[in-house]
């Protein structure tokens, strides 16, 4: 809906003080996927361009070094220099999911939407994706919305929750929502809320199928 | 139109080359039919080169296939009902490019859909032989190519056609590779996704279209599938892989007329066998080389 691909069942909905529109500059967005053919030969850096003016009909003919500039310095800003030139289809799944979010930021959006990006990438670059959305979005101040199943990896960072299951809906910062008492209650299952000695916070119990928060 | 084949392959007379490269060119565009088939071979090689890049891209290959079987019932069916092949083809090309395309860009997963409209359009097309009992020579023609037969309006005809096609797929480009890669992000930016994916199955069946004529209906991939899938082991920027691709199947086509034009076998098999042969040599270099890698670093 944001995206405006879809109109809202009722109500109304404004995106930055307008109607949603389709392919707005001002939002950068990443779309669910489990990982590019094997047989997608193109580079990222080609694939990270087409961010910027793939939507446009023709060749590109005029802005080809100011095409090259942005996205080249994109990749650089979600540390992918070193593979932006090899073909997509061969990366690795945290590789191809930097050089998604690369292409998400090549416009300097405001707000950077992004479906599931951590569900096919092992702990370590669930990690490391997460820390880098949050800097680059208080680095550049822009608004990330972000839809996982898996909430802890990202609990460190967030500013707020919205938790959407079984018709339920609860939004808050992570300390008002986040504990095992509300939680519990949204999911309609038994779910625990546990901190480590190192203080970081954890959610067990969830049902994969049930806890599938909507933006 | 499908003459010049015949009389090729049932006199059996090949003219022997000489050492002088001079004299053998001499003699090879000595003949019309020659000129005609170098001119239309070109025109087809470009835009099968070109349009291969986005078949491979989008994993389309099977579907490029499947238009072209299509394209023989129409073919056959024109020519029962009197009217020239190339309208039979090109009708039921575009008509099954467009249905293929509204399924999307990602095909994968429709082959068993694609591949059992496949098999009744052939049989339809052996219907149609058999109908039209005079001429076996007509089918084998649209089955293996017949382009020593190809007349000086076939090739305007090809050229006008090519020339079309290669300023859609111009007026396209950036869409059309976008979508190719990533539909749904494509999609999200405002592409009209499903409208690009029909705009490019339908010139893909133009361009099918053309390369019936050389290769046939059963050899399509050779041209329009292997050159692109060759190009793009060598590079992954979509324009050099773009132009490698119309390279090799110029050399291909090139190399196929004229070593055909010393021997009496078909041009369809020496171009095929071009593009095959140099599809295993890059695939054994590259296992070769990682191969040597390994080592290497062990």
């Amino acid at each position: 809906m944001i995206l405006g691909r879809l109109s809202p069942a009722a109500g109304r909905l404004e995106v930055f003080g307008r109607a949603p529109l389709r392919g707005n500059p001002a939002i950068g967005y990443v779309p669910q996927r489990s990982s590019f053919d094997p047989e997608v030969s193109m580079r990222g850096r080609d694939f990270v361009g087409l961010g910027v003016d793939g939507h446009r009909w023709g060749v590109r003919l005029t802005g080809r070094k100011r095409a090259r500039e942005a996205s080249a310095s994109s990749i650089e800003a979600v540390g992918a220099v070193s593979y932006a030139d090899r073909p997509l289809g061969r990366l690795s799944g945290g590789e191809q999911q930097r050089l998604l979010l690369a292409q998400a930021l090549v416009g300097d959006p405001r707000l950077l939407l992004m479906d599931e990006p951590l569900s096919y990438l092992d702990v370590r670059n669930q990690g490391a994706i997460v820390q880098l959305i949050s800097q680059i979005s208080r680095r550049r101040n822009l608004t990330v919305v972000l839809i996982a199943h898996d909430v802890n990896p990202l609990l460190p960072y967030i500013d707020h929750v919205l938790f959407v299951a079984a018709g339920k809906v609860a939004m808050g910062t992570p300390a008002e929502i986040i504990t095992s008492e509300r939680l519990t209650e949204i999911y309609s299952t038994p779910v625990e809320v546990i901190k480590d000695r190192r203080g970081r916070t954890f959610v067990v119990g969830l049902e994969e199928e049930a806890s599938h928060p909507h933006a | 139109m499908h003459d010049a084949i015949l009389h090729l392959t049932v006199n059996n007379t090949s003219p022997l080359p000489s050492w002088n490269v001079f004299d053998d060119l001499a003699a090879l565009f000595h003949y019309d039919f020659m000129v005609h088939a170098f001119e239309a071979g070109t025109i087809v090689a470009i835009v099968a080169g070109v349009i291969g890049y986005f078949v491979v891209l989008r994993g389309s290959a099977f579907a490029a296939h499947a238009l072209s079987h299509i394209g023989f019932a129409g073919a056959t069916g024109a020519v029962v009902i009197g009217i020239d092949p190339v309208f039979g083809l090109l009708g039921f090309t575009v008509v099954a490019g467009a249905a293929i395309g509204a399924l999307g860009s990602r095909l994968r997963g429709r082959d068993v859909t694609i591949g059992i409209v496949l098999a009744w359009a052939l049989g339809l097309g052996v219907l149609f032989i058999s109908l039209y009992s005079g001429y076996a020579t007509e089918a084998y023609a649209l089955l293996f190519g017949a382009i020593l037969g190809i007349s000086a309006s076939d090739v305007t005809v090809t050229l006008v056609a090519g020339v079309i096609s290669l300023a859609c797929v111009a007026a396209l480009y950036r869409p059309l590779l976008f979508s190719s890669v990533d539909e749904e992000l494509a999609s999200a930016k405002g592409v009209p996704v499903i409208a690009l994916s029909m705009a490019f199955m339908v010139i893909l069946a133009v361009a099918v279209t053309e390369a019936v004529q050389v290769v046939g209906v059963l050899l399509i991939f050779a041209l329009v599938v292997t050159p692109a899938a060759i190009a793009v082991r060598f590079t992954s920027r979509p324009a050099r892989a773009i132009l490698i691709g119309v390279a090799l199947a110029l050399v291909f086509t090139w190399l196929g007329l004229a070593i055909a034009f010393y021997s009496p076998h078909p041009v369809s098999f020496f171009i095929t066998s071009l593009a095959f042969a140099t599809y295993v040599a890059v695939r054994i270099a590259e296992l070769a080389r990682s191969w040597a890698l390994r080592r290497a670093s062990a």
